[in-house]
């Protein structure tokens, strides 16, 4: 499973190598990764039974116990054939789908590392390796919106796609993280087996779900969904339709029959799930774009799907499992045929496209096959799928199964009015549509004659609408794989089975109202839309997005205006103050006064005068030069101390620092004024006085309080024996610097050596730019 | 504001400044045993060419070396890290030391420590920075207001 993952990596890197060779073939190349994926799980899946799954574990960081576990069970194979085998199709066909565009070769390496990181994302075991492909499917993804990087919407697309499922990652991260702490692992099917307790799980089932719900685009989290559309149309249909947007079901379904019945599971997801059935399924009635309906379309099927799985009874998983894959199908099927419509005819919109249907026969009857499996109507997949999740939702035993169901019910009929739309809107005759204050009126058209595509493009539309088809007449042919995934999910086989044909039941019923009042409200389009068009504007999610970003932006903008405000003097104030409060409650509350003694030889009273005398004068002095002559004065005394006490190394270094310090003094002197500027302000320079005084009496006590503070003995005697023993040298104080703390010096010169490059670039920025060389 | 440079300081400065120099080579070297160190002898170094700088100007400055001061930070940092990564290499610990000793003719015994390299190595950074700082803030490059002529 490794190898098949690395070679996903592997193939990606040289394709753009091999693009500028073969062009459009590198495409056909790509495909064949998954299609080697693909016929791996087929094989695979012979090997496993419903119990015994396959496993492969590599240590991945031993020092901290983390083992990359993958892990390939049914429920991995339906996800598996679902990515590779819509991925070897959606290959296919953007061979197709571009020309000889300078970008596919990077186009066609981003794809195939989202392939891969998909595959990971389906079969990793470990939480964190999860989370980790979760986030390069998040990454790869933000790199195929943006991959016509000379489009401002395609580029503010790909942003927010990354902005809002990467936060969501980051909550399911943490979430990960309290549930493997609280259960001792992060193997998801030993947290699984045996989930944890306590109300930490609840937070982390919260965070967990925010992940899921922004990943498959739930409301109010959907906003990316539809303008990730700027895309090429093979990644609406592989990414946004049948693929990545699915991993929060996924999840959900994954995690739904262990923690159903927590207290945030059930009310989160249902209600979430609900909601973004009927607000995708309401808001996809109204677009033009053939593209954005899919998109609120994709919404609305994940929402239903969320739903199911978060219902979590068995009945509802089976059917979850089922809409999964009939959902994978027809709509990477759909987003296909919209861009075989967008590449012959220059457009989507379904106000100009005029009359298809009669110049494309064959296509308009296998678009109709796919939309109709999306609508539930018999016999297609999608109508079988639709009626497990109706006679599931018809039989929870919970008290809100009835309003759920419902819902469900409107959802439906929604969306065989979308689809009617879809097909209508696609190949029927131009439409009349309500223009504000122009009334009725009929839009301009396209080209009468759109170019015919060829057959190498439609074929993979073919191949997902004959298995739509073929499931739908034949049950029997999916229905191990879904029972399959169904046990590795629950742990016990069903006993349930898809049919065409249950008898007279009331999912039957509830599928015929659906559908009978999808029509009608596609009759009534007109009207519908002039209801829709007159409804009071909720807020939109994407203007919730854009007042968010736009809140932070300004949010860091005032806090770095508040704290940044340039002024050196409130800079230092600041820096001050807070060492000397930090440190000085505790300094007063806990000090210990050493022993004082007043002087070891008359010497270093001399001295000591010396430099207080210096250090006030430096303080009063009024002309800057000065000062750095009295400060170094002070300096130099401290050497004089250092010698007295017998420390020459000290010595030494202190009487070059202050002779070179006076030096760079002077010299960044001749930028600034002979004396020193005097306030303006009085009361600020009190301030500043009594900060100054403050700070000097800190560091005096500080000194002093550190001096008593010792509770360990002094490793100076250790230093002192094994400076020439271990370290060979009789200077210890020079032992200690390359040696004993060799670390710290190398961070030391680190320091240095940055602070002079900084000091050198800020000098060179204050010049204006043309007298910087070049 | 041109002025007249001053023959007695520069005079001084010349006779001087390679005794400094030397005698920051002897402080990096003596710096295991005796007072100094790669410290030290860096600073005595920088002092070395300050004293050229406040004698001659800029110029003065950027005729007595032609070596980048930026080269002296990165051939620092280098010597220090390749001590480091040696030690490394040899099966040891970042940085530890290990001790040579050999003979020499006429010298004797001459014992000394891989971490003379890493002392090497805060000298060059040392030296470095000051040089740096010197022509930088001094303007090396034609616009020292304290220009002096010769």
């Amino acid at each position: 499973m490794f190898v098949l993952i690395l070679a996903f990596g592997c193939v990606a890197a040289v394709l753009p190598v091999l693009a500028s060779r073969i062009g459009r073939g590198v495409f056909y190349v790509a495909a064949a990764v998954p299609a080697a994926a693909f016929i791996w799980g087929v094989g695979a899946y012979g090997q496993i039974s419903d119990s015994a799954p396959l496993i492969e574990q590599a240590a991945w960081v031993p020092q901290l116990g983390l083992t990359l576990g993958l892990r390939f069970d049914g429920f991995a194979f339906l996800m598996l054939s679902l990515v590779a085998g819509i991925g070897v199709l959606v290959f296919l066909y953007a061979g197709s789908y571009f020309h000889a565009e300078p970008i596919i070769g990077r186009f066609a390496a981003t794809l195939l590392l989202f392939s891969g990181s998909m595959v990971g994302l389906v079969l990793a075991d470990n939480l964190l390796a999860l989370f980790l492909f979760w986030e390069l499917t998040s990454i790869t993804s933000y790199l195929l919106i943006s991959i016509e990087d000379e489009k401002t919407a395609a580029r503010s697309g790909a942003m927010q796609a990354l902005l809002i499922t990467g936060m969501g990652g980051l909550a399911m991260l943490g979430g990960f993280v309290l549930l493997g702490e609280a259960a001792g692992t992060y193997s998801m099917a030993e947290l699984l087996e045996r989930p944890p307790s306590g109300s930490v799980v609840n937070v982390a089932l919260l965070l967990v779900l925010i992940g899921a719900f922004t990943k498959s685009a739930q409301v109010p989290f959907h906003s990316w969904l539809p303008r990730a559309m700027n895309a090429p149309t093979p990644v609406s249909s592989y990414l946004h339709s049948a693929t990545m947007v699915t991993a929060g079901v996924y999840l959900v379904a994954r995690f739904t029959p262990a923690f159903a019945d927590y207290s945030v599971w059930r009310p989160l997801v249902i209600s979430f799930g609900l909601a973004s059935m009927l607000i995708g399924a309401y808001r996809s009635l109204r677009q033009h774009d053939l593209k954005l309906l899919l998109a609120y379309g994709t919404i609305s099927q994940l929402g239903l799907m969320m739903l199911l799985f978060g219902v979590g009874t068995k009945e509802s998983i089976f059917a979850g499992c089922t809409l999964l894959l009939a959902h994978g199908i027809f709509k990477a099927a759909l987003f296909m045929l919209v861009g075989i419509i967008d590449h012959q005819s220059k457009t989507r919109d379904l106000r100009k496209l005029d009359r298809l249907g009669a110049q494309w026969p064959v296509v308009t009857a296998t678009a109709g096959v796919v939309a109709a499996s999306m609508a539930g109507i018999p016999p297609l997949f999608g109508f079988l799928a639709k009626e497990e999740a109706l006679g599931a939702l018809g039989e929870t035993g919970f008290a809100w199964g009835v309003p759920v169901l419902i819902g469900v019910v409107i959802g439906s009929s929604l969306t065989v009015a979308y689809s009617a739309r879809f097909v209508w809107g696609a190949f029927g005759p131009r439409p009349v549509s309500m223009i504000p204050h122009q009334g009725f009126v009929r839009n301009e058209a396209v080209g009468q004659q759109v170019p015919k595509p060829s057959k190498m493009f439609l074929a993979p539309v073919f191949v997902l609408a004959v298995l739509t088809l073929l499931f739908g007449l034949f049950p029997s042919l999916i229905d191990p794989v879904i029972a399959r995934a169904y046990a590795s999910l629950v742990g016990v086989r069903a006993e349930h089975h898809l049919a065409l044909w249950h008898g007279f039941t009331q999912a039957l019923a509830l599928s015929a109202v659906a559908i009978g009042a999808g029509f009608a409200l596609f009759s009534w389009r007109l009207r519908v839309e002039k209801l829709q068009d007159s409804m009071p504007q909720v807020p939109s999610a994407q203007r919730g997005y854009d007042r968010t970003v736009k809140g932070l932006l300004e949010g860091a903008d005032a806090v770095t205006g508040f704290v940044q405000h340039g002024s050196l003097p409130i800079y230092l104030g600041v820096i001050l103050l807070t060492m000397i409060v930090l440190p000085g409650i505790p300094l007063l509350s806990d000090g210990v006064m050493p022993d004082l003694w007043f002087a070891d030889s008359p010497m270093q009273v001399v001295v000591g005068l010396i430099m207080i005398v210096c250090a006030c004068a430096a303080a009063v002095a009024r002309r800057r030069f000065a000062a750095v002559l009295l400060v170094g004065a002070v300096g130099y005394g401290m050497a004089a101390l250092f010698v007295i006490q017998g420390a020459p190394d000290l010595a030494i270094t202190q009487l070059l620092i202050e002779t070179l310090g006076v030096g760079v003094f002077v010299l960044a002197f001749r930028h600034l004024p002979a004396d020193f500027v005097r306030s303006k302000f009085r009361r600020s320079q009190g301030v500043q006085i009594a900060i100054a005084l403050l700070a000097g009496v800190f560091v005096f006590l500080f000194t002093l309080f550190a001096i008593g503070a010792r509770t360990e003995p002094s490793i100076s005697g250790e230093y002192l024996d094994k400076a020439y023993s271990e370290a060979g040298g009789n200077n210890v104080v020079n032992v200690i610097v390359v040696d004993f703390r060799g670390f710290d010096t190398m961070g030391e010169i680190v320091v240095l050596a940055v602070a002079a490059l900084g000091v050198a670039a800020l000098v060179r920025a204050k010049r204006s730019p043309a007298e910087v060389e070049p | 504001m041109t002025q007249r440079r001053s023959v007695i300081l520069d005079l001084c400065v010349q006779a001087e400044f390679h005794t400094l120099l030397l005698l920051s080579l002897y402080l990096l070297f003596a710096g295991h045993n005796q007072p100094g160190g790669g410290f030290a002898g860096g600073l005595v170094a920088s002092c070395a060419f300050g004293l050229r700088y406040v004698a001659g100007g800029s110029s003065a400055l950027s005729r007595s070396i032609s070596i980048p001061a930026t080269t002296f930070l990165g051939v620092g940092m280098l010597f220090a890290i390749l001590t480091g990564c040696v030690s490394l290499l040899t099966g040891h610990e970042f940085l530890e030391s290990a001790i040579f000793s050999a003979e020499f003719m006429f010298i004797g015994k001459v014992k000394t420590s891989s971490v003379l390299f890493f002392d090497i190595g805060v000298y060059l950074v040392v030296l470095g920075m000051s040089l740096l700082l010197l022509q930088q803030l001094g303007g090396a490059d034609g616009t020292d207001p304290d220009e002096v002529q010769p």
